[in-house]
C-alpha cells in the first residue's frame, strides 16, 4: 500500500514535466503573445518586455528555468498581465474561493446524492423512487451554464433573496447559489449511481442473511448494505472532480466570484503565459492527488484490491 | 529666464475656470443618506499604474485615484487639476503649467512637478517597457521617439521642473490640441519613493500612493475594487460619494440583471435592450455619444485579395450594408450610422456631405449592383472573402447581419469568429481579408481617429497608402484651422473606401435615478466621482 | 453525467466469459432483453424521433438557417415568438432568423459532433487497449503507465488550450473531443484483450502461425464489438455535453453554423428579456437527445450483462 502510494507518487513527477512541456509548446505556438495590443508595439519596447520576462529566451531554456523556478523556490513567476501580482498570489487570491465552493458542492453532491439515491433504492417503485430518478436523469443534462442565469433570475431578480454574485469572502448568501448550480448535475449522476449500486447490494447473500437474523432494516442498510454500494460511487469520484473543475469556470463567469477557473480562461485569452501555466499545472497536481486519493479510498473499503 | 520670456507672451488659456473648485452639488439639493457608489466592471483590472493601464476600464479607475494637469468636466471642457493654469510660447512649442501648491499625495507628500517629471520620463523609458509609451509620441514630446527607443536617455525627454510648482514641456511641432491630451491616464503623476521602495508591487493597496480624491482600499482581482475618499485630496471637503465600488461581471446580461435587482448603480445595456428598458425605466436608461467609431477594415494591400483592389468592389460593399438596419434593430441604443470614419460628435469636427449617406438605401443598392457588374462581378461571379471578427455578441449579430445584406449583390461571406488576441495579430500581419475594427478616440480632437489610416501610422493594418492623404494629414498639424483639411481627409476615405463606416458608439446606460454628475455631454465619458452625488428621494 | 466504469468492467468481464461459447445466442438474448426494456424502448424512439428531425426535419422549414426576417428583427420580444402564420414555428432567435431551422441545424451538429468524437474516442482506446494486452510484458506496462500519465492531465484545460490558440474547427473539435475520452476505454479494451489472449481459441490460432494484426482483427476486436457499442453510445452524450460547455466559452462551430449547445447558452443568457423560446426548444431537443443515448446505452448494457441490473 504504501509502496503503491509512493509509486503513484513518482508518476506524479513525470506526468506534471510533460503537462509543463505541452502547455508551453501549446502556448507558444499560437498566434498573439502577451504583449500583442492594439497598437503594434515598437520593436525596442517589445524586445524589452520580453527581455523582462525572459521570452527572449529559447524555448527549452524558458521551459528549464520555469521548472527551477518552482523546485527551488516554489516560485511561478509573475503575471505578464496583472503586473503588479506575482501568478503564486493570483492563485493565492483564486485558489481559496474556488477550493471553498468546490469542497462545499462535493460534499452536498455526494450526500444529497447518496442520500437520495439510497432511499430511491430502499423504496423501488414508489412515488418517492420516481421522484428521485426523475430528479436525477433531469438533472444531469441540464447544463450549469443554463442553471446559472435561472437561478440568478429567481433567486435574486424576482425574490431578491440572494445577491447576484461576488465573494465577499465567502459569507454564506454568496456561496449558496454557485453551490448549487456546481453540484446538481454531480448529485443527480451520483444518486444514480447509488440507486443502482444499492439494489444490486441488496440482492446480494451477506444482506439477506443479515435480514433473515432479523436485524432491523436501518441496521442492515447503514452497516451492511452502504459501504460495498459504496464502490462505484467512489470510483465516480474521480470524474467528477475533474469536472468540478471545469464547471468553476461557469461559476466564476455568471458568479463573479474571482476564482481559479476564471483565471484559467482570462489567461488563456490573455496570453498570460505564466498564469496559464500555473493553473495548469496546479489543477493537474490536485487531479493527480485526488485520484490518488480516490484508490486508496477503494481500496480501503474493498479489500479484495491489491495494488 | 527663459520661462520668463515665455511668460510675458502669455496665450490666452482654455481654461478658463477659477483656481478653486467650487462644491459640486448645487445649492438647494438635498443630498441623500447613502453616497455608496457602485458601477459595474466587464473584466478584472489589468493594472492600476498609470503608466502600464491600456484599458478603458482601468483609466476609469486611475481618474479617481491619481489626478493629471488638467481633468474634463461634465461637458468635456478641461479643467484645472493639478495645474491651474498655463503659458505657451511664441513658437508654441513650449507649455509652462502653473501647479497649485496645496496639491498632496495621500501620504501627506506635496505634489511637485517633479512627480510630473518623473511619470512622463517613465512612460518613455524603454525599461518601462509600457505598452503606451507612444502616447508620449502622439504628444510629440520633445525626443519622445529617441527615448522610447532607448537611443536616448529619459533624462533628454522635452520635460523638465522649472521648480516646484512649475512644469515645462516642450514638443516636436504645434500641437493645438496639447492640452486636451493631459486629460489621458498615462499622463498622470505617480510617486517616485513609492515605486522605487515597492517596485511593481506598488500598486496594491496597502502600498499604494495616489493624488487623487480617492484611495484604494481593496482590489480583489475579477471580483471587487473599493474605494474611499482622500483626506489629502486638496478638494477633500468637496468631494461627496463616502464610498466608490467596482464590481466585475463578465456577462453584460447579468449585469443588467443584478442592476435590475438593486446591486448597482450603473451598468452598460446589452444590444437591443435599450427601447424596453427606456419604456420602463425613462428616468434610468440614458444614451450618450461615446467617441469611438465601428467599421469593417479592408486588406487593400499586397497581401490583401484581389478584388478589393478595386475600388468600386469596395464602394459596393459600403453601399450595401443597410446602416439604420444594425442601429436599429440590432443595437437599438441611440447609436448613429456611419458613413465617415471621424465620431460625428467629436470637438470640433463637422462630418462632410458624404454622397452615399444622403441615399436611401434601394438607391444604394442599384448604385452597389452597377459598381459591381462594371467590376465583373455579380450573384453568378461571386466575390469570395472571409470576415474576421473578436468574441463578442454584438460583433458577431452585426457580422451576420452585413453578410446576409452583401448577398444578392454577389459577396460570398465565410463569417471568423476569433478571440481578441488572435484577431490582432492576424491584423497586424496583414493576414486577414476583411476585419471588424473599432477605435475609441484618445482625446477629444479628430486627428485621433484620422491619424489612423496615415502610411506612418501604427494601426493601419490594411495597408491603405495615400499620399494626398499623408500630406494633408501633415498639413493638418500646423495650420492655423485643420478642420477643412480634417474634412478632405474623410473625403477621401470615402472616395477611396479602405474601410467600411458602419456606426458611431453611443455610451449606453442605467443609471440610478439619485445619481448626479455623471458628464452629460462630453463624448469621451470620462467621469469623476469626486464631481457626483446621490440626491435624496 | 459520466459512463460508470464499474458497470462497464463488469460487462467486459462478462463478455470475456462469454467469448468461447458461440456468439449467436447471446446477441440474440440480448436483443430479446433490450426490446423488453421499456426505458431503452423509449430512448430508442427518441433517438429515431431526433435523428428524423435532424435529417428531414430542414424540409418543413421555411426559412434558412440564416435568413434574417427583417419584419421581427428588432421586435423579437413582441414579434418573434412561435408562431404557424410566419413560418417560424420555433420562433426567432434576437436577430429574427428561424429558430425552427436553426435547431434542425444545430441538432445536426450536435449529433455529428457527439457521434464522431465518440468513435474517435472509441477507436484510439480500442486500438491502443488491444495493442498493449496483446503485447502484454513490458509494452504493456509502459503502454499503461503512460495512460495513467495522461490520465492526470486536466484535458478540459487542455482543450480550451487548443482551442483558443488555433482557432475553432469542425476537425479541432472532434479530435479534441475525442482525444479526451479514449483512456478509459483503453483499459477496459486492454483488460478484456489480457483474459482473452489466453483462451484456447486464440491460442490455437498463434500456433499455427497467424499474425498478431491479424488475432486482433479476427478474433479479439469482434469480441469487443460488446463493450464498444455500449461505450461508444454512452460517450455519444458525454461528448455533446462538453461540446456545449465549448460552445458556451464561445469556442464552438462557426456562424452561421450553430449546435444545440451554442443555441441553449444563447437562449440561457436572453432569459430575462422574455424570449423564453429561444432557450425552451433546444433545450427540449437537447435534453431528448441525451436522453436518448443514455437509456439506449444503459439498456444495451444490461442487456448484454443481465446479471447486472
Amino acid at each position: 500500500m504504501l509502496s503503491y502510494t509512493l509509486k503513484r507518487l513518482a508518476i506524479a513527477i513525470p506526468t506534471l514535466l510533460i503537462l509543463i512541456v505541452v502547455s508551453f509548446v501549446l502556448m507558444h505556438a499560437a498566434p498573439g503573445g502577451p504583449f500583442t495590443s492594439e497598437r503594434e508595439l515598437p520593436p525596442e519596447v517589445l524586445a524589452n518586455l520580453n527581455a523582462k520576462y525572459g521570452l527572449d529566451q529559447p524555448l527549452w531554456r524558458q521551459i528549464v528555468t520555469y521548472v527551477w523556478g518552482i523546485v527551488t523556490q516554489f516560485d511561478f513567476g509573475p503575471s505578464f498581465v496583472y503586473k503588479d501580482r506575482t501568478v503564486n498570489e493570483i492563485i493565492a487570491q483564486g485558489f481559496p474561493v474556488t477550493l471553498t465552493y468546490g469542497i462545499l458542492s462535493f460534499v452536498v453532491a455526494v450526500v444529497v446524492g447518496v442520500t437520495l439515491g439510497v432511499v430511491a433504492a430502499i423504496r423501488q417503485n414508489t412515488v418517492a423512487d420516481y421522484f428521485a430518478v426523475g430528479v436525477s436523469i433531469g438533472a444531469q443534462v441540464l447544463p450549469n451554464f443554463v442553471m446559472a442565469p435561472i437561478l440568478v433570475l429567481v433567486f435574486t431578480l424576482w425574490l431578491g433573496w440572494l445577491p447576484g454574485g461576488g465573494w465577499q469572502g465567502g459569507q454564506w448568501q454568496y456561496v449558496i447559489m454557485p453551490v448549487i448550480a456546481l453540484s446538481t448535475s454531480f448529485m443527480a449522476s451520483i444518486a444514480r449511481i447509488t440507486r443502482s449500486s444499492m439494489l444490486e447490494t441488496l440482492t446480494m447473500n451477506h444482506i439477506r442473511t443479515a435480514r433473515a437474523k432479523g436485524l432491523p432494516e436501518r441496521r442492515v442498510i447503514l452497516r451492511h448494505a452502504l459501504k460495498p454500494a459504496m464502490l462505484p460511487v467512489i470510483s465516480y469520484l474521480g470524474p467528477a472532480f475533474v469536472g468540478m473543475i471545469t464547471g468553476s469556470v461557469v461559476v466564476d463567469v455568471y458568479f463573479s466570484t474571482g476564482g481559479i477557473g476564471k483565471a484559467f480562461v482570462d489567461s488563456a485569452l490573455n496570453r498570460d503565459y505564466a498564469v496559464m501555466m500555473g493553473v495548469t499545472i496546479l489543477m493537474g497536481a490536485l487531479t493527480i492527488l485526488f485520484n490518488l486519493v480516490v484508490d486508496i479510498l477503494y481500496g480501503w473499503i474493498d479489500p479484495k484490491i491489491r495494488y | 529666464m527663459l520661462n520668463r520670456r515665455i511668460a510675458a507672451s502669455v496665450l490666452a488659456l482654455a481654461v478658463a475656470a477659477p483656481a478653486l473648485a467650487d462644491n459640486p452639488v448645487p445649492e438647494g439639493v438635498t443630498l441623500s443618506e447613502d453616497q455608496h457608489y457602485t458601477f459595474w466592471l466587464l473584466d478584472a483590472i489589468k493594472s492600476m499604474d498609470p503608466q502600464v493601464n491600456t484599458d478603458v476600464e482601468g483609466s476609469d479607475i486611475l481618474r479617481q485615484l491619481f489626478e493629471g494637469l488638467y481633468n474634463e468636466d461634465g461637458e468635456g471642457n478641461i479643467v484645472p487639476g493639478v495645474a491651474l493654469e498655463h503659458a505657451v510660447s511664441e513658437d508654441q512649442k513650449t507649455y509652462t503649467f502653473t501647479l497649485r501648491d496645496d496639491a498632496r499625495w495621500s501620504n501627506g507628500d506635496p505634489v511637485t512637478a517633479d512627480d510630473f517629471v518623473y511619470a512622463w520620463r517613465r512612460l518613455a523609458d524603454p525599461a518601462t517597457a509600457s505598452e503606451y509609451a507612444w502616447y508620449m509620441e502622439l504628444m510629440q514630446v520633445e525626443n519622445a521617439p529617441e527615448v522610447i527607443a532607448g537611443d536616448m536617455p529619459p533624462e533628454e525627454l522635452g520635460v523638465r521642473a522649472v521648480d516646484d510648482h512649475t512644469l515645462e514641456v516642450t514638443i516636436g511641432t504645434p500641437l493645438p490640441y496639447f492640452p486636451q491630451m493631459l486629460v489621458h491616464a498615462s499622463t498622470f503623476p505617480v510617486h517616485a519613493a513609492t515605486i522605487e521602495e515597492h517596485g511593481d508591487a506598488w500598486t496594491r493597496p496597502e502600498n499604494m500612493v495616489g493624488n487623487g480624491a480617492y484611495k484604494l482600499d481593496e482590489h480583489i482581482l475579477g471580483e471587487r475594487v473599493e474605494m474611499s475618499p482622500s483626506e489629502t485630496y486638496w478638494d477633500a471637503e468637496n468631494v461627496v460619494l463616502d464610498r466608490l465600488t467596482a464590481l466585475t461581471i463578465n456577462d453584460v446580461n447579468l449585469g443588467l440583471t443584478r442592476y435590475l435587482a438593486g446591486e448597482l448603480d450603473r451598468v452598460d445595456v446589452p444590444a437591443g435592450q435599450y427601447p424596453r428598458l427606456a419604456e420602463e425605466y425613462p428616468d434610468q436608461a440614458t444614451s450618450t455619444p461615446y467617441s469611438c467609431s465601428y467599421i469593417y477594415m479592408l486588406n487593400v494591400g499586397d497581401q490583401g485579395p484581389e478584388a478589393l483592389d478595386d475600388v468600386r468592389v469596395r464602394k459596393a460593399m459600403s453601399y450595401g450594408i443597410d446602416r439604420d438596419i444594425i442601429v436599429e434593430r440590432i443595437l437599438q441604443g441611440g447609436q448613429r450610422p456611419s458613413y465617415n470614419w471621424t465620431h460625428w460628435a467629436t470637438a470640433g469636427f463637422e462630418v462632410p456631405e458624404i454622397d452615399y449617406a444622403g441615399w436611401d438605401q434601394s438607391r444604394r443598392m442599384e448604385e452597389a449592383r452597377t459598381l459591381m457588374e462594371e467590376a465583373g462581378y455579380g450573384p453568378d461571379n461571386p466575390v469570395a472573402l472571409t470576415l474576421n471578427y473578436n468574441t463578442s455578441e454584438d460583433h458577431k449579430k452585426i457580422a451576420i447581419a452585413v453578410s446576409q445584406m452583401l448577398k444578392p449583390l454577389g459577396f460570398d461571406i465565410t463569417l471568423n469568429n476569433m478571440e481578441w488576441k488572435v484577431h490582432t495579430d492576424r491584423m497586424q500581419a496583414q493576414d486577414f481579408e476583411m476585419a471588424r475594427y473599432a477605435w475609441c478616440g484618445d482625446y477629444n480632437e479628430a486627428s485621433t481617429y484620422l491619424d489612423l489610416f496615415t502610411s506612418y501610422s501604427g494601426h493601419n493594418n490594411g495597408e491603405f497608402f495615400n499620399e494626398d492623404y499623408d500630406r494633408i494629414m501633415k498639413e493638418s498639424k500646423t495650420a492655423e484651422d485643420p478642420q477643412p483639411l480634417y474634412q478632405e481627409a474623410e473625403e477621401i476615405l470615402a472616395a477611396e473606401m479602405p474601410v467600411i463606416p458602419i456606426y458611431h458608439y453611443a455610451q449606453v446606460d442605467m443609471v440610478a435615478e439619485d445619481i448626479r454628475g455623471l458628464p452629460t455631454q462630453n463624448v469621451m465619458q470620462t467621469w469623476y466621482a469626486k464631481d457626483m452625488y446621490r440626491v435624496a428621494e | 453525467m459520466v459512463v460508470n466504469q464499474q458497470k462497464m468492467r463488469a460487462l467486459s468481464d462478462r463478455l470475456a466469459e462469454d467469448a468461447d461459447s458461440p456468439g449467436r445466442s447471446l446477441w440474440a438474448d440480448a436483443r430479446r432483453r433490450f426490446l423488453a426494456n421499456r426505458a431503452a424502448m423509449t430512448g430508442l424512439a427518441m433517438l429515431v424521433l431526433v435523428t428524423l428531425f435532424a435529417l428531414f426535419g430542414g424540409t418543413l422549414a421555411q426559412w434558412s438557417n440564416e435568413e434574417l426576417d427583417y419584419t421581427v428583427m428588432g421586435m423579437v420580444a413582441e414579434e418573434g415568438g412561435p408562431r404557424l402564420d410566419n413560418g417560424h414555428y420555433f420562433g426567432t432567435d434576437e436577430l429574427g432568423r428561424d429558430l425552427y431551422a436553426r435547431t434542425v441545424q444545430g441538432t445536426q451538429v450536435s449529433l455529428l459532433v457527439g457521434v464522431v468524437g465518440a468513435l474517435v474516442a472509441v477507436s484510439v482506446g480500442t486500438l491502443y487497449g488491444a495493442v498493449a494486452g496483446y503485447a502484454g510484458g513490458r509494452v504493456d506496462n509502459a503502454m499503461m503507465r503512460a495512460v495513467d500519465v495522461l490520465m492526470s492531465i486536466p484535458y478540459m484545460f487542455v482543450l480550451i488550450l487548443i482551442l483558443v490558440m488555433y482557432g475553432r474547427s469542425m476537425t479541432a473539435l472532434f479530435v479534441g473531443l475525442g482525444l479526451i475520452s479514449w483512456l478509459e476505454m483503453s483499459r477496459i479494451v486492454r483488460g478484456q484483450t489480457l483474459s482473452l489472449k489466453n483462451r484456447e481459441f486464440i491460442e490455437a490460432a498463434r500456433a499455427t502461425g497467424v499474425p498478431a494484426a491479424t488475432i486482433i482483427r479476427r478474433h479479439i476486436l469482434p469480441n469487443l464489438a460488446g463493450v464498444i457499442a455500449v461505450y461508444a453510445t454512452l460517450l455519444v452524450p458525454l461528448m455533446i455535453l462538453t461540446e456545449s460547455f465549448i460552445s458556451f466559452l464561445g469556442l464552438g462551430v462557426q456562424e452561421p453554423l450553430t449546435s444545440l449547445g451554442a443555441l441553449i447558452s444563447e437562449g440561457a443568457g436572453t432569459i430575462a428579456y422574455g424570449t423564453i423560446w429561444q432557450l425552451g426548444f433546444p433545450l427540449l431537443f437537447f435534453v431528448l437527445t441525451l436522453f436518448g443515448f443514455f437509456f439506449v446505452g444503459d439498456g444495451l448494457r444490461d442487456a448484454l450483462d443481465p446479471k447486472d441490473r
